[in-house]
């Protein structure tokens, strides 16, 4: 079996635009606020999931840009549950919704903190919603760096592939804070998709621009 | 009673992010969690807290929280009874 995988779909979501394969398929309106932004997407494709609304913004657009991905590239129809392996990472953590925990826990005289909340104040929560929604159950890792990097998440996810412990990944960047956001999503098969791309640094950040 | 009730549903609406559901959507008798508005466990530590954290009531055993939260109504009644 050659040790060669490849990128086999992407979904970036940066700056009011979705890029699905090299397509722009919706843009935003002009100045829209990020979660505005995530929610018009979220409208536009009718995604209709009940717990959306109640995700912070991280999970929502990693959910969002899991589900623009998979919809024509549809893993747990092509592998085992057991197969597809989650490895996301990001720059800021779950910071974003950390902020918004510590501000309902700051007042001793108005000490209420969300149980809806709190339980986002981890990053990898964003592995569960897709694992969740896709009733994905591998091999997941959600790691943190100062930037997308392009050598370590190749090197990584060639590497469970290549040892049998994943036939197959969803992969990239998901960051969300201070009104920043950029996803970047993309599968990792051992087979050829729409991308027709290696799974190496080069490549990705040929993709990832 | 009816006041409360459309209150409740309003502060409910925003309190678990129902932004699909309008007030007139809730019936006042339909089961709040699996079926009705099919809320989950983290939702029902929310009740929790907006019983706290708006009218002053703690729910102090646990167990009693399948009888309160078992719909809008028996909400607004427990609301009613309990409201400091």
């Amino acid at each position: 079996m050659s040790d060669v995988n490849y990128i086999s779909a992407f979904c970036r979501i940066s700056s009011g635009k979705v890029n699905v394969n090299h397509s722009i398929m919706f843009t935003g309106e002009q100045d829209e606020a990020p979660p505005a932004f995530i929610k018009s997407v979220y409208k536009h494709y009718q995604l209709n999931y009940p717990k959306f609304y109640k995700m912070d913004s991280l999970c929502q657009l990693g959910f969002i840009a899991s589900e623009l991905l998979l919809k024509d590239n549809k893993l747990t129809e092509k592998y085992n549950k057991e197969e597809i392996a989650i490895v996301i990472s990001n720059g800021s953590s779950s910071l974003e919704i950390d902020t918004e925990h510590q501000q309902t826990i700051s007042d001793k005289a108005n000490y209420f903190p969300s149980p809806a909340v709190f339980v986002y104040t981890l990053p990898n929560i964003l592995i569960g919603e897709i694992a969740i929604r896709n009733l994905i159950k591998g091999e997941n890792t959600f790691f943190i760096f100062d930037k997308f990097d392009a050598q370590f998440t190749a090197q990584y996810i060639n590497s469970l592939l290549n040892s049998g412990r994943a036939e197959s990944c969803i992969a990239g960047w998901v960051d969300f804070y201070e009104g920043n956001y950029d996803a970047f999503l993309y599968t990792v098969e051992k087979t050829q998709g729409v991308i027709r791309a290696e799974h190496t640094a080069e490549q990705l950040l040929n993709i990832y621009k | 009673m009816n006041e409360l009730i459309d209150k409740l549903k309003g502060e409910i609406i925003e309190q678990l992010n129902l932004e699909d559901v309008k007030k007139e959507d809730i019936d006042n008798d339909a089961p709040l969690f699996g079926e009705g508005l099919g809320l989950d466990s983290i939702d029902a530590l929310e009740l929790i807290v907006l019983l706290e954290k708006n009218y002053g009531i703690k729910v102090a055993n646990p167990a009693d929280g399948k009888k309160i939260f078992q719909s809008i109504r028996t909400m607004a009644q427990y609301i009613q009874d309990n409201k400091k």
